[in-house]
């Protein structure tokens, strides 16, 4: 256990819900709870704080809660903190964490993700919703085409790869059906109703090619990973993860101007920073926004080439939790919920710890690669047990 | 062609001004390099190829190509009018340069990937919104 490595030594996640009442702070420390009985540390333990991606005036129910508002309420005493949004999509937090703690700055970080977006917008009067009628920054080149929602932006990568490599709605839905039969599985999960073909394609379109069921839906929880120092672990009492590689990318920062999503760049640094590759990974939990995402995370990665990702996911059988490549196996955001990226750390950390009761992936698996980011930025994560 | 619903406008500044704007004298105006002759987009005020200050809008042929679209049946703001067609448009100067859009003019199942479209103005109190239609190949 080298003091230049970092790992998760605990998670926790609140109450998963839409339209839930608790206030989203409190969503918060159900969550840090958890992770901290999880890890078996006590709060004065705590020196680090990150998110993704901080508190963000006019969004409210994006991100309701601050890294400031974690330490203030929570009375932490921290030597090293962080909340931002410029930077390589919400994992990015926890690859910061883990950079924090290699280089000494925190021995053990609470990394977190409050979303309360379904709340906010059932409570106008406490959560404003943002106002469109003028735009500024990136949001003017593309709003005032009424592409309002990353649904249409990423329903266009996901036209073009129909177009360029043949992808079908059948292959894309394989996505959504995997991911409601997990959720099925994951007492956590929000969505609990059993999904068809049949259903799949009776469903309302919201942009083609994606209808109801494409789209993840907006929910209400916290989640928490604890990244913790090597040469800190013989204060924590679960066996720790290891993170072992981190990478991100952002090439353009508009949507609409990016040649590939981040999942490409992305998936390609992956490798160049640990000594694993595509063969190695026993479990996958792709950011799953929107179904085509976990395509490009399939090609970007090396699992397979660049235009196969959907001859993968074909049938369904590669990806179920028995196959080749179980994916999602909590059911990811198309069927547990938007917790937007940190759902995958959470459930990499379970799968690598066997604890995913009857979800839970045969065979012991040993690496796990948790991604999240869907347009030009993204992250991922490689989580090993050794 | 109405969608039913204002489009949001974007705050005029000296970088987009003439973009927005230029519809008035029917031109689609772009950022491009004096010294190294690269188109860009978003307009900025100094090139990513060569990082010359010598940055300013200039005309373009108002042609270019559907990368990909959209067909967009939820109505994101009150009022909005579905289906239409939203679209990523490779410049016909410059096919690595995108402009998000609509396709108007036609039946948004007529649309495929790779159709010629041409560039044309809807003005909203000085704001000129670039728009596509197809055009006969």
């Amino acid at each position: 256990m080298s003091a230049s490595e970092a790992y998760v030594t605990g998670v926790g996640m609140s109450e998963v819900g839409v339209r839930l009442e608790r206030h989203p702070l409190l969503l918060t420390l159900d969550a840090v709870r958890e992770a901290l009985d999880d890890a078996g540390l006590r709060p004065e333990q705590i020196d680090g704080v990150a998110t993704y991606p901080g508190k963000m005036q006019g969004f409210l129910g994006f991100s309701p809660v601050s890294s400031d508002d974690v330490i203030e309420a929570l009375g932490l005493s921290t030597r090293w903190h962080l909340g931002a949004a410029e930077m390589t999509a919400q994992l990015g937090a926890i690859s910061a964490a883990a950079m924090a703690v290699k280089a000494g700055r925190a021995r053990h970080v609470i990394c977190f993700r409050t979303v309360y977006e379904a709340g906010a917008m059932a409570d106008p009067a406490n959560y404003p919703p943002p106002r469109r009628t003028e735009v500024t920054g990136a949001s003017q080149w593309t709003a005032p085409f009424y592409a309002i929602s990353a649904a249409t932006w990423v329903a266009q990568y996901a036209t073009r790869h129909m177009a360029r490599y043949g992808m079908t709605r059948e292959q894309l839905s394989q996505v959504a059906l995997n991911a409601h039969r997990n959720a099925a599985l994951n007492p956590r999960a929000i969505v609990k109703e059993p999904l068809t073909s049949e259903k799949y394609f009776a469903a309302r379109m919201i942009s083609s090619p994606f209808c109801l069921y494409d789209c993840d839906r907006f929910s209400d929880a916290a989640t928490v990973v604890i990244v913790s120092a090597g040469d800190a672990l013989d204060e924590v009492k679960t066996t720790p993860v290891r993170i072992a590689a981190t990478a991100g990318s952002v090439e353009r920062y508009s949507w609409d101007q990016a040649e590939w999503p981040g999942s490409y760049p992305t998936g390609k640094a992956l490798w160049k920073n640990c000594d694993y590759g595509p063969a190695d990974i026993d479990v996958a939990q792709f950011y799953d926004g929107f179904a085509f995402h976990p395509i490009t995370w399939l090609e970007g990665l090396g699992i397979c080439e660049v235009g196969e990702g959907h001859r993968f996911i074909e049938g369904g059988t590669r990806i179920a939790l028995d196959g080749e490549l179980p994916l999602n196996t909590g059911g990811g955001q198309l069927g547990a919920g938007r917790l937007h990226g940190f759902g995958f750390a959470h459930e990499s950390v379970i799968q690598l710890r066997g604890q995913g009761g009857a979800r839970q992936v045969a065979g012991n698996p040993r690496v796990a690669v948790a991604t999240s980011g869907g347009g030009p930025m993204a992250a991922a994560l490689l989580l090993t047990r050794d | 062609m109405s969608f039913g619903a204002a489009r949001p406008r974007p705050r005029l500044d000296r970088d987009n001004r003439a973009f927005w704007t230029g519809g008035a004298q029917g031109h689609l105006m772009i950022c491009r390099c004096g010294d190294c002759g690269k188109w860009l987009h978003p307009p900025q005020p100094l090139c990513r190829g060569c990082w010359s200050e010598n940055v300013a809008a200039q005309p373009t042929c108002g042609r270019g190509v559907v990368d990909s679209y959209t067909i967009n049946h939820q109505p994101w703001m009150p009022g909005l009018e579905v289906p239409f067609v939203i679209a990523r448009v490779a410049l016909e100067e410059d096919p690595s340069i995108y402009l998000t859009t609509n396709i108007v003019g036609c039946a948004p199942e007529d649309v495929a990937v790779g159709d010629a479209v041409q560039v044309t103005f809807e003005e909203d109190e000085g704001i000129f919104f670039p728009l596509f239609e197809k055009v006969a190949q």
